[in-house]
């Protein structure tokens, strides 16, 4: 919705919020759901509101809960059977500087002193963290602290063992390392949120002292969407891939008119650093595993001509797809995702030409377009969009760029054979298939969380869930790798079985579509069928649920696996049966390394 | 000020806070005259009336308004259309 987009109205969002909400869920849109528990220690009615708005428009129906007034330490310690019936999938704690209770009240000059009242309200809070933990099990997001808007040291406040500043910055040091260290907890950093919409406006006495609202009510909604991209980059609703406009966009000037010499870009002119800065800010993403592809009005010669311009940041070989053309670039775009094998939902297209995001976002109304005059108004709003909020980096992440360049080569190859299976064959395919190992399950998580198309039922785990099923005996949970003479593909495939009896009820069928046809699911399936015949399993249930994303499998269990139909409900979900007592395996053409197998 | 333009620029905040078209205000109005102005709403709707006049509501006037005519006082003297 683009009253919710950054940079957005947050008075027109408060105002209007009932209609939004009401608009947002009349739009027949897909959402999972999920139970949000948000324990504060301040005011938190309105957060909620416009947390609610903000996940809504980012594909998540939310449940919540909210603790009583300032009730997070104790609901969190001691429990709460509210709380415990909630049962969360996520929890958040809105803490501020508010709930600090260590500043001291008067100068003391022993430096231990000060630490260890630091050290105490670190630990109070790790307390909390923990114990969380062990009865929940899932995702916690905590606040960092913002500075308070007034200081009685000035500026020494930062500098002096008995300043504000000087106990949050350390404490803020200590929370940012325990994120660090475990997997399933994230700082919503508030205080950099505090400092970029400016203290004096993030503050507000009034606020706090007539209705307990630790910030100004009025920039809520800033406060929301930066929670909320936190929460939808966990439940994998992040965006995938940048589109670039050329011309006015990565450098100053048109090369078709201006010429390799004539564009802006470099160190000469302040237009020229200035376009060099956006270039290097986009390759960090790309450095973060985001893909990048040009989209540009141009003739192709001339869009290669100004990449490789000795000074441009962004080489040819840096975009996974180079689109000038003179097509329309909603076009380009819906192409590109067709080649990439990802929803053109997934890009954010960047463009200084009013039209072309015009089109762009009345054609694909899931994509985001941004917009802009100056170069640094387009990496102010990347910056804050949360498009591409990182909540993990997996190994992946770091080499996606690459995979995607050696797929580009192995369609050259599939070219020059005239037979599929010759071409299979020539790949070279290498595949491990195993049961979960510790070493992937954050790569795993993030593949269940991401992945809509090839995903006959769309269920989402979180972290804690999957290490639960990786050590339970009563689940077949195994993942595939595949790799090829073009490059390793990584963590590509991931199946869970629930073992019922003689039988296998298979909770979760999926694959990365950048595998798509090299039948990597034969292979899985002989694996599967081959630890579950471990089990004294006989037959496999399969069931496919319909998403409105997910239809290139609705016939996968049948038509590419031989599955036999058992029944099919009002909704469009069918199961699907199995018999493997004398299964013979399907794969011909990828190596399995046995080796890894056994574990 | 002129207190009918006033009371017509309140009726559309109310709608918006309330997201019900039908409601209609006049100086006696309370809280208990519209259903869903419970003290979370009132937040909101201080916030809304505050930007559509561009204002600030004292604390003291926050909790002391008795009905929407005390309201159009302070915004008489006070804010701007």
């Amino acid at each position: 919705m683009k009253e919710l987009a950054f940079p957005f109205d947050n008075r027109y969002i408060l105002r209007n919020r009932k209609k939004i909400r009401k608009e947002l869920l009349a739009d027949n849109s897909t959402r999972i759901k999920k139970k949000v528990a948000v324990l504060g220690g301040s005011t938190t009615n309105d957060i909620v509101f416009c947390l609610e708005l903000f996940l809504l428009n980012n594909g998540i129906e939310p449940e919540f809960y909210q603790s009583d007034y300032n009730m997070f330490w104790e609901d969190a310690v001691f429990g709460n059977e509210e709380l415990d019936s909630f049962s969360p999938d996520i929890i958040f704690i809105h803490t501020t500087c508010r709930n600090i209770s260590g500043f001291s009240d008067s100068l003391i000059n022993d430096e231990s002193v000060i630490n260890e009242r630091i050290n105490d309200e670190f630990n109070k809070f790790k307390t909390m963290w923990t114990s969380l933990y062990s009865k929940f099990s899932c995702p916690i997001i905590q606040n960092n602290f913002e500075l308070p808007l007034y200081r009685y040291l000035g500026n020494a406040d930062f500098s002096n063992i008995n300043g504000y500043s000087y106990y949050i910055n350390k404490l803020n040091m200590l929370f940012g390392e325990y994120a660090r260290n475990n997997n399933g907890f994230y700082i919503n950093d508030i205080n950099y949120l505090a400092s970029c919409i400016g203290l004096e406006k993030w503050h507000n006495a009034q606020a706090w002292c007539m209705y307990k609202y630790a910030l100004s009510t009025d920039i809520i909604p800033e406060f929301a969407n930066n929670l909320s991209n936190i929460i939808k980059s966990i439940y994998g609703k992040n965006k995938k891939v940048i589109a670039l406009d050329l011309d006015n966009t990565l450098w100053g000037g048109v090369i078709g008119d201006d010429g390799q010499e004539g564009i802006e870009i470099g160190k000469e002119s302040a237009v020229a650093q200035s376009f060099t800065e956006f270039q290097c800010f986009v390759k960090n993403f790309k450095n973060t595993g985001i893909l990048l592809t040009v989209c540009s009005k141009n003739e192709e010669e001339n869009a290669l001509l100004g990449l490789n311009h000795p000074e441009s940041v962004l080489k040819p070989d840096d975009f996974v797809s180079i689109k000038a053309n003179w097509n329309s670039k909603d076009i380009n775009i819906i192409n590109t995702a067709d080649e990439l094998s990802l929803l053109p939902e997934s890009f954010v297209f960047i463009d200084d030409n009013p039209a072309e995001c015009e089109i762009v976002s009345s054609q694909i109304p899931d994509a985001a377009v941004i917009g802009f005059e100056d170069i640094t108004e387009a990496m102010y709003k990347l910056s804050r969009s949360g498009y591409f909020e990182v909540t993990s980096i997996s190994e992946d992440d770091l080499k996606r760029n690459e995979m995607y360049f050696a797929n580009a080569q192995r369609n050259k190859q599939k070219a020059s054979f005239e037979n599929y299976s010759d071409y299979l064959l020539s790949l070279e395919m290498n595949a491990e298939i195993s049961t979960f190992r510790p070493v992937y399950l954050k790569r795993i998580t993030q593949l269940i969380n991401k992945s809509n198309q090839f995903n006959l039922t769309t269920r989402r785990y979180t972290i804690e869930e999957i290490e639960a099923i990786s050590d339970s005996d009563e689940y077949i949970a195994i993942y595939g790798k595949l790799e090829d003479k073009f490059g390793d593909n990584g963590v590509v495939s991931v199946i869970i079985g629930k073992i019922n009896g003689c039988e296998l009820n298979i909770d979760l069928w999926l694959m990365s579509c950048r595998v798509l046809k090299r039948d990597m699911e034969l292979a899985m399936l002989d694996s599967l069928v081959k630890y579950a015949a471990d089990k004294k399993i006989t037959s496999l249930n399969g069931i496919y649920i319909p998403t409105q994303k997910n239809k290139m499998v609705m016939n996968f269990y049948p038509d590419v696996l031989g599955f036999e139909f058992v029944s099919e409900s009002d909704d469009g979900t069918t199961q699907w049966r199995l018999d493997i007592e004398n299964y013979i395996n399907k794969n011909t053409v990828i190596n399995i390394k046995e080796s890894e197998c056994v574990l | 000020m002129d207190r009918n333009m006033i009371i017509e620029k309140l009726t559309e905040v109310f709608r918006d806070v309330f997201d019900d078209e039908s409601i209609v205000i006049n100086e006696n109005t309370t809280s208990s005259d519209i259903e869903e102005w419970d003290s979370i709403e009132h937040i909101n709707l201080i916030g809304a009336v505050e930007d559509e006049f561009s204002l600030t509501f004292k604390m003291k006037e926050v909790s002391g308004m008795k009905n929407v005519g005390e309201m159009i006082d302070i915004i008489c003297e006070r804010g701007k259309i």
